[in-house]
C-alpha cells in the first residue's frame, strides 16, 4: 500500500518535469510571439533618448537649500539672454549628485563653493588657490568662474539665549557643555571637512549627535528639540530665527566662495554672460536674496531681486498654482505611468518564466526582491553614476520600473502556479498548442492575480515617484521637497495631497480595470 | 475489428517504484474498454500515456499503427477525446467555448461548428439554453456533459474517460450512466473507460480489465472473471465489491 502511495507521489512529480519540459517548449513559443513587440519596444526607447538629446538644452543643476536654488535661478536668467533653450533643475540632491552630473555632462553648469570643491570633491584639501582647483578641474573638462562675492562657510548656530545663557561665543566654548544635543545635516556628518574632523580638532564631548535635514533642523532647534546644528553663514534663517553663529575660533572651515562650475565645452557666449556674475553678490545681498526665497517661498522671485539691484528689470510672471499643479500631476503621471508600463511588460514574462520552479524562476524571483529591499533613496543614487542614467528622468523611470517589477512578476508566476494540474493536463490533451494554451488559458485564469500585482505596482509607482523630484526629474515631489526646504507645509501639501489624490484615483481605476479585464467565468 | 491503439512492453517507473510494469494492451475499433482496479494500480497511467501527458520508459504505444512521438503528439490529441473526474473545463470560458474552443483552433467554420454543437446537445441532452452559462453556473452533472461534448466536438476515433462519474451523486451517476452507453452506442465510439467501481465496469464494459500493482492480472469479459480467474487478486476484487453491492 506504501508503495502504492509512494508510486502516486512520483506520478505527480515527474509529471511535473513533464511539464517543465512542456513549459520550455510554451516560453519559446511566447518569446518567438512576442518577440516583434519587445524589438518595438526597446527600439522606442532610443528614440525617446535621441529626441531628448537632440533638443540639447543647456541644464543648469542646483543642490538641495535655498541658496544654491537661487544662484540657479540667476544664472538660468543670465543664460537665457542668449539665444538657445536653458533648462534649470532645481534641487537635484547633494555635491556628490550634482557634481556626478556636471562631471559626466548631463548638466552643464551649477552653483558651488571653493572649500567644497577642494575638500569633497578634489578631496585635495591643501588646493586652496583658485589656480590650483581650476587646473585640478580642468583635468575633468570642468571650468570654473571667479567668486560670486561672498564666503558661505559652514558654521555651527544655537539660539542666541541658549549661546547667552551658556556664555557660548565660539566654537571651543561648546567643549564645557557636555550636554547639548547636536543636530547636523547628513552631509555635514559625512563630509571630509565636516564633523568628524571638526570634533577632533575642537575635541568636541558631545554624545548627542544626529542626523537631521537641513530645513527640519531649524524647526527642531526652535522648538529645543536640538540645540547646535550647522548652517550656511548667509542662510537667512539664521537672522530670521534669532540664532548665533559661533566663531570659528581655530579657523578649521576653509573659505567657501561661491562660484559656478560649468562644463567647457559650454559655448563662449553662454561662458561669458556667466561670468559677467562674478563679484556681484556681496554676502548682505546673498543673505537678502536668501531671506526673500524663504519669505516669499518663490526662488524666482528672489533672483528677480538680484537683477533689480543690478538695475536691471528682473520681474517674472509667477506662475500660477494651478499651472504648476497640473504641470507636476501630469509629470508625475508620465513618471509613473511610463515605468509601471515597462514593469507590466517586462514583469509578466518574467513572471511567466519564474513561475517554473527551476533556477532561473527562483533567480529571477530573487533578484526583483533584492531591488524591493533596496531603499528608494539609495537605488537614485545607485543609478546616477551609471553613464546612461544620471540626472535624468529616465533615472526615475528606471528605478521605479524596478521598484514596480516585484508584485508584477510574483504575482503573475504565483497566479500561473495556481492553475491546479487537472485543467493544465486537460488544456494539453485538448490539443492546444503551448502559446494558445499560455495566451486563452493559463494568463485568463490568472488574471486576477496579475491584476492585482499590477495594482500594487501602480500605488507603489504613485507613492515612489514623488523621489524623483531629488533627482530634478518633477513631478509632485517638487513642491514636497521644496516645501520641506523652505519649512513651508502649504507647498509640502501642494504636493502630498495630490499625491495621495493621485493614488487613490489610480486604486480606483484598477477596481474598475477588474471589472473589465478578468474574465466573466472567474468573477461569478 | 480492427485494432486503434496498441501498448507493446510499455513500463512507467517513477524513481524506484514502478507505476505500470512491461504491459501488452491493444484496444479494438468500436468496443468499450474498461481498466478496473484499486487506487495507485496504473490505470491512470496507463491512460495518461496514450494521450501523451507522459512517455513510457520502455516500449511503444501505436495508435492506428502511428507510434506516438512527441513530434507526432499534438495531432494525434486531436483524434483523441479525453474527460477527467472533475471534467477540466476552463472557469474563464462558457460551456459553449469550453465545447468549440479546439475546433476553432483548427480552423471550423462557424456553421459547421454550430450544426455540430447543436447535435452534440441533443446527444448529451444537454439544454441549448444553458451554453452561455460558466462552469461555476453549472451542476456536477451538467459539467459532465458539457466535458463530453468538449471531448466529442471533433469526432474523435478514441474516447478516453478518467472516471469520469467519480465525483457525482449517485442518482445523477446512474442517469449519465444510462445517456453515456446510449451514445457510445449511438457513435459505434470507441472507449477506453477508467473505473474502479467494479457494476460500472460490467455496466459498460465489453471487454474489462482488471489491473493491480502496475500490472494486468486479467482481461476478459465479466464471466471470465467471476468463473475463471486468473489469480486470487481477481477474486478478492470481485468479491469485496459484490459484498458491497449487497449490503
Amino acid at each position: 500500500m506504501n508503495r502504492i502511495r509512494k508510486a502516486r507521489n512520483e506520478e505527480t512529480a515527474e509529471s511535473g518535469n513533464q511539464e517543465a519540459r512542456k513549459m520550455d517548449l510554451r516560453i519559446r513559443f511566447f518569446l518567438v510571439s512576442w518577440f516583434p513587440h519587445f524589438l518595438l519596444i526597446f527600439s522606442c526607447i532610443p528614440v525617446f533618448l535621441i529626441h531628448s538629446v537632440s533638443a540639447a538644452p543647456i541644464v543648469i543643476g542646483s543642490k538641495k537649500f535655498t541658496e544654491s536654488y537661487v544662484l540657479g535661478e540667476i544664472a538660468t536668467r543670465v543664460l537665457q539672454s542668449a539665444p538657445g533653450e536653458v533648462e534649470f533643475r532645481p534641487g537635484m540632491g547633494g555635491t556628490i549628485i550634482v557634481w556626478q552630473a556636471l562631471k559626466s555632462g548631463e548638466i552643464q553648469v551649477y552653483p558651488e563653493y571653493t572649500g567644497t570643491i577642494s575638500e569633497e570633491i578634489l578631496k585635495e584639501p591643501a588646493a586652496r588657490s583658485l589656480d590650483s582647483i581650476r587646473e585640478r578641474l580642468h583635468t575633468f573638462g570642468v571650468g570654473m568662474t571667479d567668486p560670486l562675492g561672498f564666503n558661505n562657510s559652514w558654521a555651527l548656530v544655537m539660539r542666541r539665549n541658549e549661546a547667552e545663557r551658556l556664555d557660548i561665543h565660539c566654537v571651543s566654548d561648546l567643549r564645557k557643555h557636555a550636554h547639548l544635543k547636536l543636530g547636523l545635516t547628513h552631509e555635514f556628518l559625512d563630509r571630509q571637512d565636516g564633523w568628524p574632523r571638526l570634533r577632533e580638532r575642537y575635541a568636541l564631548p558631545q554624545q548627542d549627535v544626529r542626523g537631521i535635514d537641513h530645513a527640519l533642523g531649524y524647526a527642531a532647534l526652535a522648538n529645543g528639540e536640538i540645540d547646535v546644528k550647522d548652517a550656511y553663514s548667509t542662510d537667512a534663517k539664521i537672522a530670521e530665527n534669532n540664532l548665533v553663529v559661533l566663531t570659528d575660533d581655530q579657523n578649521f572651515f576653509p573659505r567657501y566662495d561661491a562660484v559656478f562650475l560649468y562644463r567647457v565645452s559650454l559655448d563662449e557666449k553662454k561662458t561669458a554672460l556667466l561670468k559677467t556674475l562674478e563679484g556681484t553678490i556681496n554676502e548682505a545681498l546673498m543673505t537678502r536674496l536668501n531671506a526673500e526665497a524663504e519669505q516669499t517661498k518663490n526662488y524666482a522671485k528672489a533672483a528677480s531681486l538680484y537683477f533689480e539691484s543690478r538695475g536691471g528689470s528682473g520681474m517674472i510672471q509667477a506662475e500660477p498654482i494651478f499651472h504648476k499643479l497640473i504641470r507636476w500631476t501630469l509629470r508625475h503621471l508620465q513618471l509613473a505611468g511610463f515605468s509601471l508600463l515597462l514593469s507590466v511588460m517586462f514583469g509578466i514574462p518574467l513572471g511567466i518564466i519564474a513561475s517554473r520552479r527551476g533556477v532561473i524562476g527562483q533567480a529571477i524571483l530573487g533578484f526583483a526582491s533584492i531591488v524591493q529591499t533596496i531603499p528608494s533613496l539609495a537605488l537614485l543614487a545607485l543609478l546616477v553614476p551609471i553613464p546612461f542614467f544620471g540626472i535624468s528622468v529616465r533615472t526615475a523611470i528606471a528605478a521605479l520600473f524596478l521598484y514596480g517589477l516585484l508584485p508584477i512578476v510574483r504575482n503573475t508566476a504565483s497566479g500561473l502556479q495556481d492553475i491546479s494540474r487537472s485543467l493544465r493536463e486537460s488544456a494539453i490533451a485538448l490539443g492546444l498548442n503551448p502559446a494558445v494554451r499560455l495566451w486563452e488559458i493559463y494568463l485568463p485564469m490568472a488574471s486576477r492575480s496579475i491584476l492585482s500585482g499590477i495594482k500594487t505596482s501602480a500605488v507603489i509607482n504613485i507613492g515612489t515617484a514623488t523621489l524623483a523630484a531629488l533627482i530634478g526629474a518633477g513631478g509632485l515631489g517638487e513642491p514636497i521637497l521644496s516645501g520641506l526646504n523652505l519649512n513651508d507645509n502649504v507647498t509640502i501639501l501642494q504636493g502630498a495631497i495630490p499625491a495621495a489624490v493621485l493614488a487613490l484615483v489610480v486604486q480606483w481605476f484598477f477596481d474598475l480595470l477588474d471589472r473589465v479585464l478578468i474574465p466573466k467565468g472567474l468573477r461569478l | 475489428m480492427s485494432t486503434l491503439v496498441r501498448l507493446v512492453d510499455v513500463s512507467k517507473c517513477y524513481g524506484d517504484a514502478a507505476a505500470l510494469q512491461p504491459t501488452n494492451l491493444s484496444i479494438e475499433r468500436g468496443k468499450s474498454t474498461v481498466l478496473i482496479g484499486p487506487s495507485g494500480c496504473g490505470k491512470s497511467t496507463l491512460l495518461r500515456l496514450i494521450i501523451g501527458l507522459i512517455e513510457p520508459d520502455s516500449g511503444s504505444v501505436r495508435f492506428d499503427g502511428e507510434l506516438i512521438t512527441p513530434e507526432n503528439i499534438a495531432a494525434l490529441r486531436r483524434r483523441i477525446g479525453y474527460v477527467i473526474q472533475e471534467g477540466g473545463l476552463f472557469p474563464h470560458l462558457t460551456a459553449r467555448a469550453n465545447v468549440l474552443l479546439m475546433a476553432r483552433h483548427v480552423g471550423k467554420s462557424q456553421n459547421e461548428m454550430q450544426t455540430r454543437l447543436l447535435e452534440l446537445c441533443d446527444l448529451t441532452r444537454f439544454s441549448e439554453n444553458l451554453l452561455l452559462r460558466y462552469p461555476v453556473e453549472l451542476s456536477g452533472g451538467q459539467r459532465q456533459r458539457v466535458s463530453l461534448m468538449r471531448a466529442l466536438m471533433l469526432s474523435p476515433e478514441l474516447l478516453l474517460l478518467d472516471e469520469p462519474l467519480g465525483a457525482l451523486d449517485p442518482l445523477v451517476r446512474a442517469s449519465l450512466q444510462k445517456d453515456l452507453k446510449k451514445i457510445f452506442a449511438r457513435l459505434g465510439q470507441t472507449v477506453l473507460f477508467v473505473t474502479h467501481d467494479l457494476a460500472e465496469a460490467i455496466y459498460f464494459g465489453d471487454e474489462i480489465v482488471l489491473m493491480n500493482e502496475g500490472r494486468i492480472v486479467q482481461k476478459g469479459s465479466v464471466i471470465d472473471l467471476r468463473e475463471k480467474p486468473a489469480h486470487p487478486f481477481v477474486s478478492e476484487f470481485i468479491n469485496a465489491q459484490r459484498g458491497i453491492a449487497s449490503v
